[in-house]
Order: structure tokens, then C-alpha cells, then sequence
């Protein structure tokens, strides 16, 4: 996946200025960055929720910039979980997962169901097929939501932040689960600010500030010895964060 | 008390007329259901059209919607009977008080079925259309299933009110249950029965939909669905 010079202003805000990333195929890639630095419109162009001003986005030697290319097919490859809401609420869990596998995969009824099954068993909510979303907790919800995009067997999943709408102890069991598919060789790309989690996961870790790319690199390099000085106050900022509240170490992944 | 020295005879007076009433009745609930209908076709449709990308479509849509809006009932129905003959064509007041009120009621149901759609919160769109959705999928299996059942209570209150204005459909020579209670007080000069008959049998039918609406409001409710959005 590569994303050449994107630009992308909202009225007079530009958001993006001229960004670049280029993910290997298998990669797992974690964005950083503060609010407002374009992470989540960097992943929404790279799907064509939104369209960018300027710039290219190519999934493998597909140009999804293009106008000519089909942006469900696009799609229909890549996963994406969003920060929140990801279900659909007049849905049950199960039909959550089997209406895109049915409506837009073609896959029938009855295979959609048994793949459906064996991703919620991923997720460790087998026994929450028949539920409504609204009766789950935030972080079950997000673990659907994560379930149903691998459902689609995707070429790359793409995440915005999946833990940071969650309640504090609700998000180690996601965090758990996104380490448990980070293993499977998916080509991933997550926008999140769970530095542990980056430190852990990412093959690289990208640091976004101001519509580009400052700094990149693996994480031992930009995480624990940043060169750049925003880098760096960003780090500050978060890990001043996390002393304050110090759940990364209360609870210890199984 | 005159009045009550009079009752049993009143009482019985409109036990004989009810049965006469009750026809007018069952046609204005055969106006009522066919119209409702219509309209509820024409509404989703519509009101569909109105929050479409396309422009000429959105502008079709709300010409109907403004154009009936601002035009009354009873004047629509005249013009239809009376006027349209004018043109060739000409249909019976049955048809024409079914078609005209569908008609006018499709314009009010699309401005709730728009409502409706709009408060569907733009993530679930999104999310939607991130599975590869196409739009009409979207609209068809994430967004309508969600918007109609948040609009139901509004629907029904659309239907009650409709029941009650097809009483218009009496200028037109439709035998209603309106009409049906002039022509037997042309026949018996007792308008205080027969009109009190005519509003009681309005009422029943009324709050029968209002009772009906809440089961069917506890029948497609989905558990939790609207602590969902916070």
C-alpha cells in the first residue's frame, strides 16, 4: 500500500499536506500522533470515504484515486474498524457479520454463519451470536467490530483508534485481541495512541503531526529514542498520561 | 331533566341508525388504509429522492412535497373531481378520494421519512459503505430499518390525522362516514344523534391506531437500541 504527496484541506483547514507512507505487504504499521494531525483522514482517503485534493493511494496496483476505480472493490479487500459505533444496532452480532459477507461478498447464507462463528470464536464471543450490540460493553462491541472485519479475510485491516472511545478497563481486552490478529500476517495498519501496544506490535511506527509524516521508524527507535523534537513532546505528553493513570501495568495480558 | 326523559328514546334511535353509520365506516376505513398506504409507498420513495446526492431528484421531490403542502385538502379533492373532467379525465369518487388523499398524505409521510433518515448518525453510513455497500444497500438494509422504526409513532399519528380529513371526501359524493351521517339527517332531521354516533365511531377507530401503534412499537423494538447512541 502506498500513499504519495496527499493533500487534504476541509474548507480552509488543510488537513493533509502532502503525505507519504509506504506499507510492505504483511507490514503492521502504527500511526501516532495528536489529535487533529490527520491519522483518521489518512485512513478514510485510503478506503474513499474521503476524497483527497491532491495525491495518490495504490493497494497493491490498484489506484484508488483514480475515478475510474471501483471503490467496492476496493473495500471489499480491506477491513477497517472504526473509533466507535461500528455496529449496526437493529442487527444482531451475528447478522452484523453475515449482512456484508452475504450482501456484498456473495457468500451464502449458510457459509457466512459457520465464518461468522469461527471469527467470534477469535474474539472469545461465541456465546454473544444472538445479541443485540446495545447489550454488549463498549469493548465487546469493538471486538465484534474486529471480528466482522476479518470475516471478509482482508488484504489489509485498517484501524482508527479502535480503543480510544472505550472505558479504561475496557481496553486491554480489545488491545488483546488486536495482538492476538496482529499475528496473522495481515497487512495492518492502526492509528492509536496505546504506546505499549505499538511498542509490542508495530514493525514500524509512524509519528504524524501537522497533515505528514515526521518521523518514522521501528518502534525501539521513535518510541524509545525519538530524533524529533515534536516527537519527542508528544511522547511526553502521552506517557505523562499513562504515569498518571498507570493501567498498562495493572493488568498483565494473558 | 328533559334530556334524561329523553334518552331511552335517543339511545334507541341510534342503535337503529348505527348499522347504516357502520357502513359509512368501513368505507372511510377502506379510504383510510388504501390511501395510507399509497401514501406510505409514495413517502418512502420520496422521501428517499429528498436526501439523494442527485440534484434533479432531490428537486423533484421536494416540488411534490411543497406543492401539496401548501395546497389544502378539500381543494385538491374539488379540483380532481370537479376540475379534472375539464382534461378527459374523469374517475369516480371512490378512486378519486383514495388517489388524492394518498396523494397529499405520500407528501407529509416523505417529510417524516426524511426526518427519519437524518437522524441516522453519519458513522453508521459510513461504516456501511467501508464493507463495500453499495448506496442503495446502505440505505436499504442499515439506514431504513434503523429510520423506520424511530418513525413510527409519527406514521401512526400521520394515519389518525388521515383518517379524519378523508372525511373531505364527502364533498366529492363519497359515501363516508361523514356523508353517511348528513344523508341520514336529511332523511331524520336528528343531527345531534347522528353526528355524536359519527364522532364516537371517529374516536374508536382513533384510539384503537394510537393502542395498536404501541404494540407495534414493542414488537420491532430492538433491546437497548436507543441508550445505543451515546
Amino acid at each position: 500500500m502506498s500513499v504519495v504527496n496527499l493533500h487534504k484541506s476541509y474548507g480552509d483547514l488543510e488537513v493533509l499536506k502532502g503525505l507519504s507512507l509506504h506499507v510492505r505487504s504483511g507490514e503492521r504499521v502504527v500511526i501516532i500522533g495528536p489529535s487533529g494531525s490527520g491519522k483518521s483522514t489518512l485512513l478514510k482517503c485510503i478506503i474513499g470515504l474521503v476524497k483527497p485534493d491532491r495525491g495518490d493511494i495504490y493497494i497493491d496496483d490498484v489506484r484508488v484515486t483514480d475515478p475510474k476505480t471501483n471503490l467496492i472493490e476496493v473495500r471489499k479487500r480491506v477491513g477497517f474498524v472504526f473509533q466507535s459505533n461500528n455496529l449496526f444496532y437493529h442487527l444482531t452480532v451475528l447478522k452484523n457479520i453475515t449482512l456484508p459477507l452475504v450482501k456484498v461478498h456473495g457468500v451464502p447464507e449458510e457459509e457466512a454463519v459457520e465464518v461468522a462463528m469461527k471469527v467470534l470464536r477469535e474474539v472469545g464471543l461465541e456465546d454473544k451470536v444472538d445479541s443485540y450490540p446495545a447489550e454488549l460493553s463498549g469493548g465487546q462491541q469493538q471486538r465484534v467490530a474486529i471480528a466482522r472485519a476479518l470475516a471478509i479475510n482482508p488484504r489489509l485491516l485498517l484501524m482508527d483508534e479502535p480503543t480510544s472511545a472505550l472505558d479504561p478497563e475496557l481496553i486491554d481486552e480489545v488491545l488483546e485481541v488486536m495482538r492476538r490478529v496482529s499475528r496473522r500476517g495481515i497487512t495492518m495498519i492502526i492509528v492509536t495512541h496505546e504506546i505499549d501496544f505499538a511498542e509490542d506490535v508495530a514493525d514500524r511506527v509512524v509519528f504524524i503531526d501537522g497533515g505528514v509524516v515526521v518521523e518514522e521508524g521501528p518502534p525501539h527507535e521513535v518510541i524509545s529514542s525519538p530524533r524529533e523534537r515534536r516527537t519527542r513532546e508528544f511522547l511526553r505528553r502521552i506517557l505523562r498520561k499513562r504515569a498518571a493513570a498507570p493501567r498498562c501495568w495493572a493488568v498483565a495480558p494473558d | 331533566m328533559i334530556f334524561l326523559d329523553l334518552l331511552p328514546e335517543v339511545v334507541k334511535f341510534m342503535i337503529s341508525i348505527a348499522p347504516f353509520l357502520l357502513r359509512g365506516l368501513i368505507n372511510t376505513l377502506r379510504i383510510g388504509l388504501l390511501s395510507f398506504a399509497m401514501g406510505f409507498g409514495l413517502g418512502i420513495v420520496t422521501g428517499v429522492l429528498r436526501v439523494s446526492k442527485s440534484k434533479a431528484a432531490s428537486a423533484v421531490a421536494a416540488t411534490y412535497v411543497e406543492v401539496i403542502r401548501g395546497t389544502p385538502l378539500l381543494v385538491q379533492l374539488l379540483f380532481a373531481y370537479f376540475g379534472l373532467p375539464f382534461i378527459g379525465i374523469r374517475l369516480p369518487p371512490s378512486i378519486v378520494s383514495v388517489l388524492v388523499i394518498g396523494l397529499n398524505s405520500g407528501a407529509y409521510q416523505a417529510e417524516i421519512v426524511r426526518s427519519g433518515i437524518q437522524s441516522i448518525p453519519q458513522e453508521q453510513l459510513d461504516v456501511a459503505r467501508s464493507l463495500g455497500m453499495r448506496e442503495s444497500q446502505v440505505m436499504r438494509y442499515v439506514v431504513l430499518p434503523q429510520a423506520l422504526r424511530n418513525i413510527i409513532p409519527a406514521l401512526v399519528n400521520e394515519f389518525v390525522a388521515l383518517i379524519k380529513e378523508s372525511s373531505l371526501a364527502s364533498v366529492i359524493g363519497e359515501i363516508e362516514l361523514t356523508r353517511c351521517g348528513e344523508y341520514i339527517i336529511s332523511r331524520t332531521f336528528r343531527p345531534f344523534e347522528v353526528f355524536f354516533l359519527v364522532a364516537l365511531f371517529y374516536f374508536t377507530v382513533c384510539y384503537a391506531l394510537s393502542r395498536l401503534s404501541g404494540l407495534l412499537e414493542k414488537r420491532v423494538r430492538i433491546p437497548g437500541y436507543f441508550r445505543a447512541y451515546r
